[in-house]
């Protein structure tokens, strides 16, 4: 017979061993990927990785050139279309959104943006774009990139510009600024870091996005930095090399695998070790 | 002498006014628009699948939500397995994923050690950061196989005989499948579900914790009886949150769920989402029906998890106060 208080500290401990167990399966859940991630990437990597482009089916060796400069253009053009487009509308929710109902509509909309599924997207762009330009081509993949990266953007941007004490805006109205002198040159420049670490973290979302690309950038075996052409990419490569037979293919996936998964957790970890400080959180 | 000079500068300063009244209105109505964007791609993508989808749509009715087949050849086509596929494997993901993101919430706020947190915290907010491909190839080339020989096997045997649930568990364990699918969806939501119920649970003032722990009670009483009742309208907003990422989830579903367009009794037999069949047949649909069939999946899931995000962010909203997440 076990009193009450007995009882009572017993439960705590299975409730507290139990949460813990939890914090462990987590942990093993990201160590075991990483740990994958890295032993088969790493015996992937070569020079030729970089230099030479992705093979034929049935050919040996390859590389995935073609596939890294895709990718990197068409981040680049998805990040250009999407800054602006971002820091404005973020600006905006800031400045103008507290009370208007339009604003708070608008980022209601953003944060369910955020994690609408981004193959959806990709439908919506190949309806818009591909069907209607009559082809697959990069840029039709950097603009359903781009769609997926505004709502970061513009989320962070507004967090941000909401941290710019109230004083600051009032002083800088006190000597006679307008408000958009106020918003671009006093506030904007007062958070330009954290806007740089949103638009980071939106070009670290969109890195390893494949399914809106399947159907909008497609694919090249061959290299190209004609944007109009389909265009070779990481994710799709490595979507496609996985799930083929030959050995050499599987292992430029785990190559490429590694690279992105490099990239996004670089940025995602020196993010937060700059922001350490600056941002509670 | 000094009169006109006071009245120029008069004028000057109304004109500068004025300039400046322009130049606001102007950045006003600019910033408005590019926030319209975010409006117009929505309402676009609505549209747009609604206008592809046109033919489906008309000759199928609402009967495409009910109707088991898929077939090309045919032209027949109704979406159940994939919805089946899907609402499944989200389901399942999340029963795996609640309790866990609930014990993580819970360490990381009450008893983790305070320069554990942040390092912590912060790990799992990487799982959320590792691209859903990744998911793919770890689940398909190494959580699978482990799964197929050394779990399925052991379940079979112990839940295989149980009546009712047993024919969850029977079929030859080949590792791919629904079950398997749900697994890994799980560890890609935890991030999710765990952010949103560590930030909700860090919001119950320290008085309420204080008092509860000066009369008395233990962690877990503490969390039972005051953390969840305080914050369960977020941590329920987190959940839609975990559960309209699951749901639309693509590249991690369409690696290991096996791909086979049909509906089976059994977790551990292959199946279909929405996600997964529009990435598989999509690059190569005929066109006309086939491919309307597809936007009509496409608008289906969009449907679907906008409104269960736009649920969970409601009351994520209403649980943190007007700053959202």
């Amino acid at each position: 017979m076990m009193s009450l208080y007995t009882r009572r500290v017993w439960i705590n401990r299975i409730g507290i061993a139990l949460s813990m167990v939890a914090m462990s399966l987590g942990l093993i859940g990201l160590l075991w990927i990483l740990w994958t991630l890295f032993s088969r990437g790493f015996a992937a990597l070569s020079w030729d990785l970089f230099t030479q482009d992705t093979p034929a089916p049935g050919s040996e060796g390859g590389g995935l050139r073609n596939a890294i400069v895709g990718s990197g253009l068409i981040l680049f053009f998805s990040m250009l279309i999407s800054t602006p487009i971002g820091i404005l509308a973020g600006i905006y929710l800031a400045e103008y959104g507290r009370i208007s109902r339009f604003a708070s509509f608008t980022r209601f909309m953003t944060d369910i943006m955020l994690s609408a599924p981004s193959i959806v997207i990709g439908l919506f762009v190949y309806a818009l774009f591909v069907a209607t330009t009559g082809g697959f081509s990069g840029w039709a993949g950097s603009l359903a990139l781009a769609l997926i990266a505004i709502p970061v953007v513009v989320r962070t941007t507004e967090n941000m510009l909401k941290l710019v004490p109230t004083s600051l805006r009032e002083a800088a109205f006190a000597v006679g600024a307008p408000r958009w002198q106020v918003s671009l040159k006093v506030t904007l420049r007062a958070v330009k870091s954290g806007v740089v670490t949103g638009v980071l973290l939106a070009m670290a979302r969109i890195t390893g996005e494949t399914a809106p690309l399947l159907f909008t950038a497609l694919n090249n075996q061959f290299f190209s930095t004609n944007m109009a052409e389909p265009m070779g990419n990481l994710p799709v490569v490595i979507y496609q090399f996985a799930l083929s037979p030959y050995d050499n293919w599987v292992n430029l996936a785990w190559g490429g695998a590694l690279l992105i998964a490099i990239l996004v957790l670089a940025v995602n970890i020196g993010v937060r070790v700059i922001f350490r400080n600056k941002v509670k959180r | 002498m000094s009169e006109p000079s006071v009245t120029a500068g008069i004028d000057l300063h109304a004109r500068q006014v004025r300039k400046f009244r322009l130049q606001d209105l102007l950045f006003h109505r600019t910033t408005q628009l590019f926030a319209f964007v975010v409006l117009a791609a929505l309402v676009g993508i609505l549209v747009s699948l609604t206008i592809e989808a046109w033919p489906s749509l008309k000759e199928f009715g609402p009967a495409f939500l009910w109707t088991n087949i898929w077939s090309v050849p045919d032209d027949k086509f109704g979406a159940l397995a994939a919805i089946y596929g899907t609402v499944v494997t989200s389901v399942l993901a999340l029963l795996i994923a609640v309790p866990i993101s609930f014990g993580i919430a819970l360490f990381l706020t009450e008893t983790c050690p305070v320069w554990l947190r942040r390092p912590l915290g912060t790990a799992i907010e990487l799982l959320a950061g590792i691209p859903s491909i990744v998911y793919g190839i770890w689940g398909l080339f190494v959580f699978v196989p482990l799964f197929a020989e050394y779990i399925q096997p052991h379940l079979q045997d112990l839940l295989g005989h149980v009546p009712v649930i047993g024919g969850w568990f029977s079929g030859p364990p080949i590792g791919v499948g629904i079950f398997a699918a749900s697994i890994v969806l799980s560890l890609m939501v935890i991030p999710f579900i765990a952010s949103v119920m560590r930030d909700v649970f860090e919001t119950v003032p320290d008085v309420l914790r204080e008092s509860a722990y000066a009369v008395g009670c233990t962690t877990w009483e503490v969390v039972r009886n005051i953390v969840l009742p305080y914050t369960r309208v977020g941590v329920i907003g987190g959940i839609m949150l975990g559960l309209g990422r699951a749901l639309g989830e693509t590249m991690a579903v369409t690696f290991v769920i096996g791909n086979a367009n049909r509906i089976n009794g059994s977790l551990f037999a292959p199946g279909t989402s929405i996600a997964s069949t529009l990435a598989n047949e999509f690059g190569e649909a005929d066109p006309g029906l086939h491919i309307a069939s597809l936007f009509e999946l496409g608008l289906v899931l969009f449907i679907l998890t906008f409104i269960v995000l736009a649920i969970s962010r409601w009351l994520i909203s209403r649980s943190m106060g007007s700053e959202g997440l």
